[in-house]
């Protein structure tokens, strides 16, 4: 019987089954940010543990509130900051460096097919892009694995996506996963992995594929999973060419990392996306999602573009292409923050960051800003907000808040009138059904 | 290894959040003792006051997917430092699953029918909860009525309680 992607990586990573179904996997990287981890050093310090398991494979990033805007988070900065000081860990990224995590770090290349990752963050599943195996953990997972570089999972099982058809104009990845987490609801894939493929998949850059892979937790899943392709290689290609005499090479090396056509699956579902429109959240629960032609007129006091969702370039892309030579309404307040210092340099270059000026929006540096109400952009009691982030719940942006879900073009659309829009009505393609 | 004993809160929810169960807002706190005041400060629930609901509780029973979103800690932390070491729900979110055995806490899982029979039974009266891990069974009280129910937990999820959490058993094993 072949094998899945994720059983591969797990068989190459096991290290110890201790009972039934529980296997300890050896990690290939072990992510940090600002806010799970100086927990996690704190309890290390205190048993007499303050040790890591190699520093080289430790990478870390203050990026959920950056600059610090308290005292507290300016603690929690320095312990981080500190911490990785005292262990030598050199991928370490701190203002003016920084961004949000899980756009930054593939943009580093620190995330190759076949890895094991954990963090201490849900959205760590957005690696899985790769072909990696990637999953979000809490502090004392993620302290066990900044001691022993290892992480135990239940077996992994999976759950294959595949899309077909053709993506209609002025519909994007972040409308597959919002009406795929529509259709499994919020705990539809807890315990398995969502294995992503088909010719849409296969199809779209890896910035689509990380926003597919990003909200797998959102319907309960340990890790969302692309194969690794030409796209892969390419994407990583200026961080793998010294170990590669080629591309080729680099590929064949990679289709190790492909699930087998006799694979047992936990279950497989089809979504043909021919016929899709964009889409969007209208309640608390991720899996509250209906067309925006639906929601069409309904106000907004916010549009926030950005977060490990929809923070990239290619993001920014799409919303400004909307945006240009328009001003947003008078009745909302636009905050767009570029995931990264390299996202937001390419902005700059490109006239996009000038776009969102001359639109009305605020540009903020690269942070988690408004996403989990933490930081910058929080809202009031019973405002509105749309969104490209990934998590709607009650109180996420600020308490008595309402998110909406969207794709960056229909949150750009939606600045401009204040009111749930659809983008094409701006960028002149086509309706959609 | 903690006692799981004592009294029961019921949170007839499914779908129950780690927002809820701790604001992103108190994420900036370095220790578990400053969540104590502030578990499920936003929960949207009819019938139960946050504020007050928890006084004296060692027990959370609820309903499907509890636990669902973040992977933060802080959620089990905000229960263990409010003296709630057990959960009991149809089911859980892996990340908060696996937070609560790591921190030597259990979160248990029941099939349906027996949640809708303590839900019926015992929510809204003054329950309690004995748990016998070895066995594998709990007893609920509330006045005169009594009902065992048992539960399963994995070999390996029991090692991490008796061990104190994932931290111990981790160092000494590997």
């Amino acid at each position: 019987m072949g094998k899945t992607i994720t059983e591969k990586i797990f068989d190459a990573h096991r290290v110890d089954n201790p009972a039934g179904d529980i296997q300890v996997i050896r990690l290939d990287a072990v992510f940090c940010h600002e806010i799970t981890t100086p927990v996690a050093i704190n309890d290390l310090v205190a048993r007499g543990k303050d040790r890591v398991f190699d520093p080289s494979k430790i990478k870390a990033v203050i990026d959920h509130v950056t600059p610090a805007k308290d005292s507290k988070t300016a603690e929690q900065g320095k312990i981080i900051r500190d911490w990785a000081r005292r262990h030598g860990i050199m991928d370490f990224f701190d203002i003016g460096r920084n961004g949000v995590c899980h756009a930054l770090f593939p943009e580093k290349g620190f995330v190759r097919p076949g890895y094991t990752v954990i963090m201490g963050d849900s959205h760590t599943c957005t690696h899985g892009a790769f072909g990696a195996f990637a999953a979000g953990v809490g502090t004392t997972d993620l302290e066990v694995g900044i001691l022993k570089g290892v992480c135990a999972f239940k077996a992994p099982r999976t759950l294959k996506v595949e899309v077909t058809g053709s993506l209609p104009a002025g519909v994007y990845a972040k409308d597959v996963i919002l009406a795929l987490i529509g259709e499994l609801g919020v705990n539809g894939a807890t315990n398995k992995v969502i294995e992503f493929t088909g010719p849409v998949v296969d199809a779209m850059s890896m910035e689509s594929r990380m926003t597919l892979c990003n909200m797998a937790i959102e319907a309960g899943g340990t890790c969302g999973v692309c194969y690794p392709d030409a796209v892969t290689v390419d994407y990583l290609w200026p961080f793998i060419e010294k170990d590669y005499p080629s591309k080729e090479a680099a590929l064949a090396d990679y289709s190790q990392w492909i699930s087998d056509s006799d694979a047992e699956y936990d279950g497989t579902m089809t979504l043909d996306v021919s016929g899709l429109s964009p889409m969007m959240t209208f309640g608390y629960k991720p899996d509250q999602v209906k067309p925006v032609s639906e929601m069409e007129g309904s106000p907004v006091d916010q549009v926030y573009i950005g977060s490990c969702t929809n923070g990239r370039i290619e993001d920014l892309r799409v919303a400004a292409a909307v945006l240009k030579g328009r001003r947003i309404a008078d009745t909302v307040r636009g905050v767009v923050s570029p995931a990264t210092p390299e996202v937001y340099r390419m902005a700059l270059a490109e006239g996009i960051i000038g776009i969102f000026m001359d639109a009305g929006f605020c540009v903020t540096n690269p942070t988690c800003g408004a996403c989990l109400g933490m930081s910058n952009g929080v809202l009031a009691e019973g405002e509105v907000c749309a969104a490209t982030t990934n998590r709607n719940f009650n109180g996420r942006m600020g308490k008595g808040g309402m998110v909406h879900l969207m794709s960056p073009a229909t949150a750009a659309a939606t600045a401009l009138t204040g009111k749930i829009s659809n983008s094409l009505l701006y960028t002149g393609k086509e309706a959609c059904a | 290894m903690k006692s799981f004993d004592g009294k029961v809160a019921f949170l007839d929810r499914s779908d129950i959040n780690t927002d809820e169960i701790i604001p992103a807002r108190y994420l900036t706190e370095i220790t578990k003792e400053a969540l104590k005041p502030f578990l499920m400060e936003d929960l949207s629930m009819e019938g139960f006051n946050p504020a007050s609901g928890f006084a004296g509780v060692s027990v959370v029973v609820s309903r499907a997917n509890f636990g669902c979103g973040s992977s933060r800690e802080h959620a089990p932390w905000a229960f263990e430092v409010n003296g709630i070491y057990l959960v009991i729900a149809e089911s859980f979110a892996r990340i908060f699953r696996q937070n609560m055995f790591n921190c030597g806490m259990m979160a248990v899982e029941l099939p349906k029918e027996d949640i809708d029979t303590l839900f019926t039974r015992f929510s809204g009266k003054e329950t309690f909860v004995s748990v016998d891990l070895e066995k594998g069974l709990f007893v609920f009280k509330a006045g005169g009525d009594t009902l065992e129910i048992s539960f399963s937990v994995s070999e390996f999820d029991k090692s991490l309680v008796k061990a104190g959490g994932w931290v111990d058993f981790a160092d000494k094993n590997y």
